[in-house]
């Protein structure tokens, strides 16, 4: 066994941290170049934020704050949702379907793993987002109260709505065939854009308010509006996140197939 | 001293050596693919025991994957990915990867290097798929069909691959239902047909069969009558089995001696049938399969 050729085995996992950041690198990188998750993760929430604001300066919203301030924050939940939800349901249903995840379940990579590189893609994509979102509202006009507890407040939402979010798009992703969850993933988008409290905030919603304020669409909005329009911690909408993030946990662990 | 690789599914028994090529081999629906992902940790067996590399492909799993390579039968792939940067993925997840544009050359795979997956041909994709399996220098890969639908130019590339790997101390377990494929790569081949294991032995084993043993495959001029196996069989008696292979073709195993060819060409006057060709040979693995079954392996 002294022969050694240019195949003989040497085996081994790479070091966890490498897989992860390698698995998060590839991801982000087909997420960027697909045209459709790009259209849905900056030109939406770019629009609803260009043409919200444009429209809210002719009707009388009867809004505490300017229109800008008030959509902004709005607009960056969406955008959080689009990527964390719509995005990664669809990509992870097609990964089903094309054998992605059968093969990297052959991989060294551990399940965890590849949950951890495609959170590490989904932020990437998130801070993308920002950015494009924020520079976009300060040029027209944009005054957000900033204050460290607001801004760790925003974080928060962030993250916490990052994950109620996923673990309710893996759950539809792991549940649907492909194209169910391309279907699913774009109307409950659509939905919650237009009825979820996200953008425009859940009281001018009239009686349905206190409902849409429990949805996680709702309480991302409230959360970031919270955080950027009053500079507080928006306790109750992080309190309304975790409990999605769990349910959204507890029933993609119950039925995500990976085949 | 053979140890190793303890492989059970479903009344299926099989044991792998270290550094051989063994050749799972039976038709489409046989149990090729189940009894590969039972071994990869893919499917957990209803009854039975597996061991592969001395650990549970289930409980094990963990520990098992970085030690063996896995070439699935298709897809694999993200279907925007470049075929490049996919190996390279994956080599990214082992600690001692083979270099990429080794494979990448070897493979055959240059030419497209930068096309995304869903527009590499099918045989780039199987390539790809190979490539995939052993890029992490595995002790053990499992390819499956890994030249369905291959030019014989690929074929040969392939072919050569898994020489390579297995001088080189790879262990590989590779299934199919070409027989050429088995013959020239395996050291050991299991024949499996519906789930069970009909003939274990290397391809000389199962072709020589009983001593004496060949084959003579007549082809005839014109369809014979659908009696005519049996009729064939009745001429030449007890210690020679007649099969049809077609409607004008017939194998007869057994002593190809000038009595029985004899035999055969009275016969073939009897039946004013001509015939257009005779060939005298060794039995093949298709002949075994055939025989065994009472099928033909592909068709």
């Amino acid at each position: 066994m002294s022969h050694t050729g240019t195949f003989s085995p040497r085996p081994g996992a790479a070091p966890l941290g490498r897989m992860v950041l390698s698995q998060a690198r590839m991801e982000t990188r087909l997420l960027l170049r697909n045209g459709e998750q790009l259209l849905l993760a900056v030109v939406v929430p770019l629009i609803v934020l260009v043409v919200g604001t444009e429209a809210a300066t002719h009707v009388d919203l009867d809004l505490a704050h300017s229109p800008v301030d008030t959509l902004t924050p709005g607009v960056l939940a969406l955008a959080v949702m689009s990527t964390s939800f719509t995005s990664l349901a669809i990509a992870t249903g097609f990964e089903r379907r094309y054998g992605v995840l059968k093969r990297l379940g052959s991989s060294p990579l551990p399940r965890a793993g590849l949950l951890a590189g495609k959170v590490g893609s989904l932020l990437v994509v998130e801070v993308v987002q920002a950015v494009v979102v924020c520079v976009a509202a300060l040029v027209l006009g944009w005054s957000p109260t900033l204050s460290p507890v607001g801004l760790v407040g925003a974080l928060a939402c962030a993250l916490l709505g990052t994950a109620a979010f996923a673990s309710l798009g893996l759950f539809v992703a792991g549940a649907l065939r492909a194209e169910a969850t391309l279907a699913v993933a774009n109307l409950v988008y659509l939905l919650l854009l237009a009825g979820g409290a996200v953008v425009i905030p859940a009281t001018s919603y009239g009686g349905a308010g206190p409902l849409l304020a429990a949805l996680p669409s709702g309480a991302l909005g409230a959360g970031m509006r919270a955080a950027f329009l009053d500079g507080s911690l928006p306790v109750v909408p992080l309190v309304v996140l975790a409990a999605w993030a769990a349910v959204g946990t507890i029933l993609t662990v119950r039925t995500f197939r990976w085949e | 001293m053979a140890y190793g690789d303890k492989v059970a599914v479903d009344g299926l028994s099989l044991t792998v050596a270290r550094g051989s090529v063994t050749a799972v081999l039976g038709p489409n629906g046989a149990g090729k693919t189940t009894t590969l992902e039972t071994c990869e940790g893919y499917r957990r067996p209803q009854a039975g025991r597996v061991r592969v590399l001395g650990l549970d492909p289930q409980a094990q799993r963990r520990e098992l994957l970085p030690r063996i390579g896995v070439m699935l039968q298709s897809g694999g792939a993200w279907s925007g990915v470049r075929a490049v940067e996919m190996l390279q993925h994956v080599a990214s997840l082992h600690a001692h990867p083979l270099p990429v544009p080794l494979l990448v050359e070897r493979l055959g795979l240059g030419s497209c290097g930068r096309t995304p997956y869903r527009r590499l041909s099918g045989g780039q994709q199987q390539r790809l798929a190979l490539a995939m399996a052993v890029v992490g220098r595995p002790e053990l890969v499992f390819v499956d069909e890994p030249t369905a639908g291959l030019d014989p130019q690929a074929r040969r590339t392939t072919w050569e691959l898994l020489d390579e790997l297995r001088g080189d101390g790879v262990t590989i377990v590779l299934t199919t239902h070409y027989m050429d494929e088995a013959e020239r790569l395996a050291d050991q081949v299991h024949v499996i047909d519906r789930g069970r294991l009909i003939a274990s032995g290397s391809p000389l084993e199962l072709t020589r069969g009983s001593t004496g043993t060949s084959t003579i495959r007549l082809v005839v001029t014109e369809p014979f009558p659908p009696s005519a196996p049996g009729s064939l069989q009745a001429t030449l008696g007890e210690g020679t089995l007649v099969q049809a292979l077609g409607a004008q073709s017939l194998l007869i195993t057994g002593p190809a001696d000038a009595t029985t060819l004899a035999k055969v060409s009275t016969w073939c006057d009897d039946q004013g049938v001509l015939p257009e060709s005779l060939s005298l040979g060794q039995r093949t693995l298709e002949d075994v399969f055939l025989q065994l079954t009472g099928r033909e392996l592909v068709g």
